[in-house]
């Protein structure tokens, strides 16, 4: 496995995979998002109590859980920096950390916009809402950290650091309300109990996670691919690959 | 089909506002996030010409040194 996974330590193989792949995550994130929000919107039957408001889950609940996954992933990718010291690793926290932000931002401002109408408020510092603030602030801590330094490896290992301490907050997220006796709701999905959602609101929901994160994923790959051609803006495959767009190299 | 008509569709129920607004800003958010991406090969792209400009700029200097002085 080492062997086969080796190679892809180096920038331009790397480079090579994710621009092969991301076509395919970007189409298969359009279908499903489009499938998804579609069903969520127009098709599932309405909520017996919340309405037709319940239909922002449909983003508010992908957004909110990809918004921890993302955050994971970048936490893993800090560890992996730190401990084998590869630098393909670190460029994929700038990478990550916008993403999962962008998610966060998502999460919080239609958890608002559904709470007014529901709770009769746009916010309250209650657990779960305040841990999932506190993660927004951690992306932003993430990036300040990574830019904050002149050389860019050490910013990158502070900001792995941070993220894998902040990994702490996930845990408190999830159970925030278990934990805590808050005013949102208990968990809609879980994975060792029946979810407490009919299944004609379920399957669309499944879809939209699908959709979100194909899209995470595939925006993460956007961004990733940019880190790598910044970092070896020098090397020759890099300019190759950068003067091979057209668009821009005729009017300049 | 959930509802009756397109406009019941538009009003969700008298929850329009708040269903429509939420997917609104969210992909405003997510729209911003793909353009800056967008953007950003952009920019390298930009700095990769410039980078090699000079590289070229520099070589003919090297060939020619005594004309390049004379400018």
């Amino acid at each position: 496995m080492w062997r086969w996974l080796h190679p892809y330590a180096k920038p331009e193989a790397t480079y090579r995979l994710v621009d092969k792949l991301l076509p395919w995550f970007a189409a298969f994130t359009v279908v499903s998002l489009a499938v998804g929000m579609i069903w969520g919107l127009a098709y599932a039957p309405a909520d017996y109590q919340q309405g037709d408001s319940y239909r922002i889950i449909y983003i508010h609940v992908p957004s909110a859980i990809f918004s921890m996954a993302a955050y994971f992933a970048m936490a893993v990718m800090g560890a992996i920096a730190l401990i084998w010291q590869i630098k393909t690793a670190e460029w994929a926290i700038p990478a990550i950390a916008p993403v999962g932000a962008a998610m966060t931002v998502v999460a919080l401002l239609t958890g608002a916009i559904w709470g007014k109408p529901m709770w009769g408020t746009w916010w309250v510092w209650d657990a779960r809402l305040t841990s999932e603030l506190i993660l927004l602030f951690l992306y932003v801590g993430v990036m300040a950290l990574y830019y904050a330094f002149d050389d860019v490896r050490t910013g990158a290992k502070a900001a792995s650091i941070l993220a894998i301490v902040g990994v702490v907050n996930l845990p408190i997220i999830h159970y925030s309300v278990e934990w805590w006796n808050t005013l949102h709701q208990g968990a809609t999905i879980t994975k060792f109990e029946r979810p407490s959602i009919a299944t004609s609101m379920l399957w669309p929901l499944l879809v939209s996670l699908l959709g979100f994160k194909l899209l995470t994923i595939s925006l993460v790959m956007m961004r990733f691919k940019n880190e790598l051609l910044r970092h070896e803006l020098h090397r020759p495959w890099a300019q190759k690959e950068l003067s091979a767009d057209k668009e821009l190299s005729d009017g300049v | 089909m959930a509802f009756e008509s397109f406009g019941e569709f538009l009003q969700m129920g008298g929850y329009g506002f708040y269903v429509w607004l939420s997917f609104f800003l969210s992909f405003l958010v997510i729209a911003g996030v793909a353009l800056d991406a967008a953007l950003g090969r952009r920019r390298l792209q930009r700095q990769s010409q410039t980078l090699q400009r000079r590289k070229r700029r520099l070589a003919k200097r090297q060939q020619s040194p005594v004309k390049e002085s004379t400018r």
